[in-house]
């Protein structure tokens, strides 16, 4: 329930007029929902950005969240290349 | 995942809650001049905070603020769901809400500052109705009035 939980925050969030991105843990709920703009990462429900204590990972996956707040063309739905 | 989880992920109305339209605010300014917070899903509360309810049958939609000063390894993980291994939050706080992360890019000059404050809920939300008309809506209000560009959010 996170992934639709963390996907109606964002909308609310993204309706007061602020830019958005969200980690995503399953395809099926965030293609479904629709948030405006979301990185799937391939990991288990519980490591949203990978591995404990791995700051070089954490990193390249938040750089890459990062790099969609640029996009408009919503919903941005991308996939993490690990 | 367990059998009551693939069941409950197959059967639950998902759709109900689909954003149509998908709301867009563009973003103003480069990230290196953009205030930034962050908003989780983990069930994090600082040691003073009550934490969230595990009983209420529907979910706890109530959120806790998060202070940018924290200490990031003393929040606490309670999160209520067995759905997910909890042993990567409570080996690493950053898994699931990556303030230390979020510092070093602001040390970096990669983005502009961090809010004062950030927001943490309780995933296991099975009626939204509370959050999407409430508390939702009253952290994006904060928000706002905090001056925030950007929301940066994790699940769990």
């Amino acid at each position: 329930m996170c992934i639709q939980t963390v996907g109606l925050i964002q909308a609310a969030i993204e309706r007061a007029g602020i830019t958005t991105v969200s980690i995503s843990l399953l395809h099926e709920v965030t293609d479904v929902l629709r948030p405006p703009r979301a990185l799937f990462v391939p990991y288990k429900l519980g490591f949203p950005l990978g591995e404990p204590n791995n700051a070089a990972l954490q990193h390249r996956i938040i750089g890459a969240a990062l790099s969609l707040l640029a996009r408009n063309d919503v919903p941005v739905i991308e996939d993490f290349q690990a | 995942m367990i059998l009551k989880y693939r069941l409950f992920m197959k059967f639950y109305p998902f759709a109900r809650y689909a954003l149509n339209p998908v709301p867009c605010a563009n973003l103003d300014n480069l990230l290196n001049t953009a205030r930034v917070a962050l908003v989780t899903t983990a069930g994090l509360h600082t040691p003073e905070q009550v934490g969230f309810d595990s009983f209420l049958k529907d979910g706890d939609a109530s959120f806790r603020e998060i202070p940018n000063t924290v200490t990031t390894s003393t929040l606490i993980e309670a999160h209520k769901s067995d759905s997910f291994d909890h042993s990567g939050v409570q080996a690493d706080r950053n898994l699931a809400f990556p303030l230390d992360r979020f510092r070093e890019l602001v040390a970096r000059g990669e983005i502009g500052a961090l809010n004062h404050r950030h927001f943490s809920f309780m995933g296991s939300i099975l009626r939204p109705k509370r959050l999407i008309q409430e508390t939702a809506p009253q952290v994006a209000e904060r928000l706002r009035a905090d001056g925030v560009d950007v929301a940066f959010l994790t699940p769990v």
